[in-house]
């Protein structure tokens, strides 16, 4: 067993943002606007994180594609504790075009070349919501998956995942090699302490290109047009329960 | 001195070596934030923001990594103070007079042994006192009437000090007192005197106006005995010691009151932004938007200032008069910044409900000590005169 952990990170808006549609309708606003690691993404490293702490595994590599930016939020998975980094560089139209699809081959590439025995994503991004990139990259690998993971257990060399499902808790047990999504109940992601930010200075991160990995990197999909949601509608005050019997039927509510 | 990310030979104050981008961490705002207002009411620090201020390694920045601190820069710790007062000033000073006064005395002055012994506490769990005010000699620091008297290898402390800032969590205290009084202040020594010394006497908290969570205590020294060991420096030196500190210490009070005046202001503008009069925003009023861009504007001029009092420092160049500049000048926009975003905010802002009461009570603090304005002005004037000396 390699010990070696790959923990995908994405450079998202803050949480906290307000968002703003462009005025050409293409996307959201993203210049000069707060970006930071994708809140599930920080909960995958968390758990990684802590994994060697308990000497489960060996190494934790954090791995992030898109700009030049991305070394930020690669340094910040430093900061909490990665071993070191790995940026994958897209920019330009294959970075605006970049979603689950090449992402999910970017990860099953790295996750061969280098070896790892368990990758651990976030479930999905708050950008894009798409929670597709875990479950591509373990179809792609042919990899067992254990996904919006609410506890991880490694177990010699099987993992055994408990997923939070619509009808509560299903706990699974997975070989390894696998892929694990994070959910939100994972873990308590922790800040990155001073010293662990100089740190995190020394550490490598090295940089390499998706022709390198054999990735094609073009999109099968078109964004048409993004809108804002359609504004909240004012509500209507009615006087008894009759009256409001007869807007529900006018409106074609009932 | 740390390398700049920019191209260009001569960067913006506003540019920020990799690890000092990084400093600027949510930490703050997510464990400090939501004790903040109950830590004032009760005038107490809750023990578990000093814990977490020691877990993120807050408290020993510029400290080496062999004694367990953080290994950063002197900037580094400004940009810290600045985030740590746009939540809670008292949290600021706290970590200023850690790391400015406290942990630089130390690594400038310990021997190899009290670096060892004292360093790697005061990075990982135990917090500093400074105490050189007295009830009778605050600016006329000097007149210090504490008395240290010397016997064979140890010395007899007698005397009071007065405004000690983070005494009541404090686990030693470095005391100005002085050996020979009949040589005035070149008598004045600086002694390391831990808590628990016999003697020692820790008094009742003041009640405060501001900075309430931050303790400000009395002390006595009733015959306590500090061997000899325990001078810090050389005899008949604490003076220029103090001196030098303060200057150090003034852009991290600099620094404090800019991120206060900068905190109060980002909880302000979003009301005004929101709250809706006469049919439009009152941001949207043009007496509001003068005032509020006025008040940017100072706040802005005092981060420059703080920031290029910190970057000379670092650089080693002459940094007295700038670092004046930048505590009298922060102080000030400190007051009026927390006295408009009152205004700005109407009835709201004059109640505990709202942060910004608080920002206004704390700011004034900023004015008196590590130097009162006065001070720093009369300071400021001599180093004009002198400079006009052809």
């Amino acid at each position: 067993m390699s010990g070696r952990v790959l923990v995908g990170v994405k450079r998202v808006i803050d949480y906290a943002v307000k968002i703003r549609v462009r005025p050409d309708k293409t996307g959201v606003v993203t210049d000069g606007v707060k970006h930071s690691m994708n809140p599930f993404c920080e909960i995958a490293v968390e758990e990684a994180v802590k994994l060697k702490e308990k000497k489960l595994i060996k190494e934790v590599v954090a791995v992030s594609c898109g700009p030049q930016q991305a070394q930020e939020t690669i340094r910040t998975a430093l900061a909490m504790g990665a071993d070191r980094g790995i940026h994958v560089e897209v920019t330009g139209k294959d970075y605006d075009t970049l979603g689950p699809l090449q992402v999910s081959k970017i990860l099953a590439a790295l996750a061969k070349k280098e070896d790892a025995q368990l990758v651990i994503l976030g479930k999905q991004a708050i950008d894009d919501d798409c929670n597709q990139t875990g479950q591509m990259t373990a179809a792609l690998l042919d990899w067992p998956q254990g996904t919006f993971a609410s506890e991880v257990s490694m177990e010699g060399d099987k993992v055994k995942v408990v997923r939070e499902i619509d009808g509560g808790l299903e706990t699974v047990k997975i070989n390894i090699p696998a892929v694990v999504t994070a959910d939100l109940r994972l873990n308590t992601p922790r800040y990155a302490t001073l010293p662990n930010i100089m740190k995190a200075k020394k550490k490598k991160i090295a940089n390499v290109k998706p022709a390198d990995l054999g990735v094609d990197l073009t999109s099968r999909l078109e964004v048409l047009r993004v809108d804002e949601p359609p504004q909240r509608q004012a509500g209507m005050k009615v006087e008894t329960v009759d009256d409001l019997v007869g807007k529900l039927k006018e409106t074609g509510h009932i | 001195p740390a390398a700049f990310p920019c191209p260009v030979s001569f960067p913006p104050l506003q540019t920020y070596s990799e690890e000092e981008s990084m400093m600027r961490e949510k930490y703050a705002q997510e464990r400090i934030a939501p004790l903040v207002s109950k830590m004032d009411e009760n005038s107490a620090m809750d023990e578990e923001v000093i814990k977490s201020l020691f877990e993120q390694g807050l408290m020993g920045i510029e400290i080496d990594p062999e004694y367990g601190g953080t290994g950063s820069t002197f900037f580094s710790s400004i940009l810290v103070i600045e985030e740590l007062a746009k939540v809670d000033p008292s949290v600021a000073v706290l970590c200023d007079i850690q790391n400015t006064l406290i942990n630089t005395l130390f690594a400038n002055l310990g021997t190899p042994v009290q670096k060892e012994k004292y360093l790697s506490r005061l990075s990982t769990d135990m917090v500093g006192s400074f105490c050189l005010s007295e009830a009778e000699s605050g600016s006329d620091a000097f007149s210090l009437k504490t008395r240290a008297e010397k016997h064979k290898d140890y010395y007899i402390i007698n005397g009071s000090k007065m405004w000690i800032s983070n005494a009541e969590h404090a686990g030693v205290f470095l005391v100005m007192a002085n050996v020979d009084p009949s040589n005035g202040y070149r008598g004045i020594t600086c002694f390391i005197v831990d808590r628990d010394t016999e003697g020692l006497e820790i008094c009742k908290k003041e009640n405060k106006l501001g900075l309430r969570a931050s303790s400000t205590c009395p002390l006595n020294f009733d015959n306590v005995k500090v061997p000899e060991k325990n001078i810090l420096g050389q005899v008949g030196h604490g003076y220029k010691y103090a001196i030098g500190m303060l200057n150090e210490g003034r852009i991290g009070i600099a620094s404090q009151m800019l991120g206060l005046a900068q905190g109060c202001f980002d909880h302000t503008i979003p009301y005004t932004r929101q709250r809706v009069q006469f049919g439009k925003r009152i941001f949207d009023f043009q007496g509001l938007q003068h005032q509020i861009a006025h008040v940017a504007t100072q706040i802005e001029a005092a981060r420059l200032l703080t920031y290029n009092a910190a970057r000379l420092k670092e650089a080693g160049k002459p940094f007295i008069k700038e670092a004046c500049m930048a505590k009298y000048f922060a102080a000030e926009v400190a007051t009026l910044t927390t006295s408009k975003c009152i205004e700005w905010m109407g009835g709201v802002g004059f109640t505990k409900d709202y942060p910004i009461e608080k920002f206004y009570r704390d700011c004034k603090i900023g004015t008196i000590y590590e130097g009162t304005t006065n001070i720093q002005l009369s300071t400021l004037a001599k180093f004009i005169d002198k400079e006009y000396d052809h």
